[in-house]
């Protein structure tokens, strides 16, 4: 237990003083978000309309970006390999670099949502529940994207795989996550019938993403 | 002859070489078979016309772009958990051809969609989640090909393998869970099959005749793959010894 709780500590630390760490994601997030007005237009009706849509796609690509500094700085110099045969279960320590990069590049972007927002022109209801459906969601989108980093963390030449491998993955988290945004603010439907199926699927994730990606980092490096 | 002892790929070889002209032939009279019934013997729909008979080519393939998924998965298990020596040549050479397979059931049900649902695609759940299956299709060729050590490539395939198999309960059940515009279970569904014999007779044959299509096109992929790793095994040789 302590030697997680040192995991977690360091790779926060990492994150925070090495390569931009948190603040590049916002950055990244702030970019999208800000250049979408310039590819639809000015109508601020439209906006509205698919800003939580914006908001979610900003925030799923941020966390794509980030994925690649889970574990291929750990494997270029090797601690990768001192997790592996360290003591703790390797599916624990997974999970808790999960939770280091969820705090360090997740949460930034739930914080800046509602700032974003309001470049969108969203009711305040909509920014609400953007808030809310991203502070759930965005565990699940750091999960899936586990699965992924793992299964390329020993590739030189990566590229664009990994986007590829989780992009399908993290297609249900992003349709129900807009879905109760949207719900919040217009339709029939209850916010609470999606927002629930959201944090099922992160309930999911967050038991299947380290479990995974532990056995793709087991039999990928060796 | 146990599964165990088709481990050894030069015995695989000789066993799917005995095999694989009978199954060719299998499958050219299923298909002539299947072909004739669907075009002949099977009536045209009340509302549909003829263009009900896209459904001969469709609803096959649509099963065994899943059927390959779901051969993967088995695969990807004895790779994992038996270390099969084989499964992963199996899981290699399953996905083009399943993801073929997906493909062709994804554009035949659009151009059926174009005349009979006035558009070529819905974001419907069971289009969507089939065009998901076939996203995942491509991952994974895409992960197999940027791998270079085959055994590494086949243990990663095979996590991804197993993590996708979520997907196809989800397109199975996706007609029952959602309100679609793509129509409910009708062949595999409690109750029995709702479609009339005169259809459904031809459906049947066709689809027998698909999967011997996939069992002759796995087989030869499954072959060439184990030529494949001869050569870049053989390669490999030359390159070291020219190098002491």
């Amino acid at each position: 237990m302590a030697a997680l709780a040192a995991l977690l500590r360091r790779d926060m630390r990492l994150t925070v003083r090495v390569g931009g760490g948190a603040l590049m994601g916002v950055l990244f997030f702030l970019i999208v978000v800000v250049m979408v007005p310039f590819a639809l237009g000015p109508d601020l009706a439209l906006l509205a309309r698919t800003g939580p849509a914006i908001l979610w796609l900003g925030a799923l690509l941020a966390s794509l970006l980030a994925l690649d500094r889970l574990f291929a700085a750990d494997h270029e110099d090797g601690s990768l390999d001192l997790i592996l045969m360290g003591r703790a279960p390797l599916e624990l320590a997974v999970a808790a670099k999960a939770l280091a990069h969820w705090l360090t590049t997740g949460l930034p972007l739930v914080i800046a949502a509602p700032l974003l927002g309001l470049f969108l022109n969203l009711a305040p209801a909509a920014i609400g529940a953007v808030a809310l459906t991203l502070l759930v969601g965005t565990p699940a989108l750091t999960c899936i994207g586990l699965i992924g980093a793992a299964l390329a963390v020993a590739l030189r030449r990566g590229g664009l795989l990994v986007p590829v491998l989780v992009l399908p993955l993290t297609i249900p988290v992003l349709i129900f996550g807009v879905a109760a945004s949207n719900a919040a603010v217009t339709g029939p439907l209850p916010f609470g019938t999606p927002f629930t199926v959201l944090v099922a699927l992160t309930l999911a994730s967050v038991v299947l993403g380290p479990f995974a990606a532990a056995a793709a980092l087991r039999h990928g490096l060796d | 002859m146990r599964l165990s002892e088709l481990a050894n790929p030069s015995r695989f070889n000789a066993l799917a070489e005995r095999v694989l002209p009978w199954l060719v032939v299998a499958t050219a009279l299923a298909f002539a078979l299947g072909l004739y019934q669907a075009l002949f013997v099977a009536p045209d729909d009340y509302q549909q016309g003829a263009t009900v008979k896209i459904m001969f080519i469709h609803v096959p393939s649509a099963w065994l772009g899943m059927l390959g998924w779901a051969l993967m998965s088995i695969a990807a298990l004895g790779t994992l958990v038996w270390r099969h020596p084989l499964a992963d040549v199996a899981m290699k050479a399953a996905a083009p051809i399943g993801a073929a397979f997906t493909l062709i059931c994804l554009v035949t049900g659009s151009l059926w969609g174009r005349p009979t649902w006035g558009t070529y695609w819905v974001w419907d759940a069971r289009l969507t989640s089939v065009l998901i299956l076939f996203l995942m299709y491509l991952g994974v060729i895409a992960l197999w090909r940027t791998v270079e050590d085959p055994s590494r490539a086949a243990r990663a395939a095979a996590i991804l393998t197993l993590v996708g198999a979520v997907n196809l309960p989800i397109i199975k059940f996706s007609v029952d869970w959602w309100n679609t515009l793509h129509q409910p279970a009708s062949v595999l569904r409690l109750g029995g099959s709702t479609i009339y014999p005169t259809i459904l007779v031809p459906l049947l044959i066709m689809a027998v005749a698909f999967t011997l299509l996939f069992v002759t096109l796995h087989l030869s992929a499954m072959r060439n793959e184990l030529l494949r790793r001869r050569v870049r095994t053989l390669r490999l040789m030359r390159a070291a010894a020219a190098n002491p």
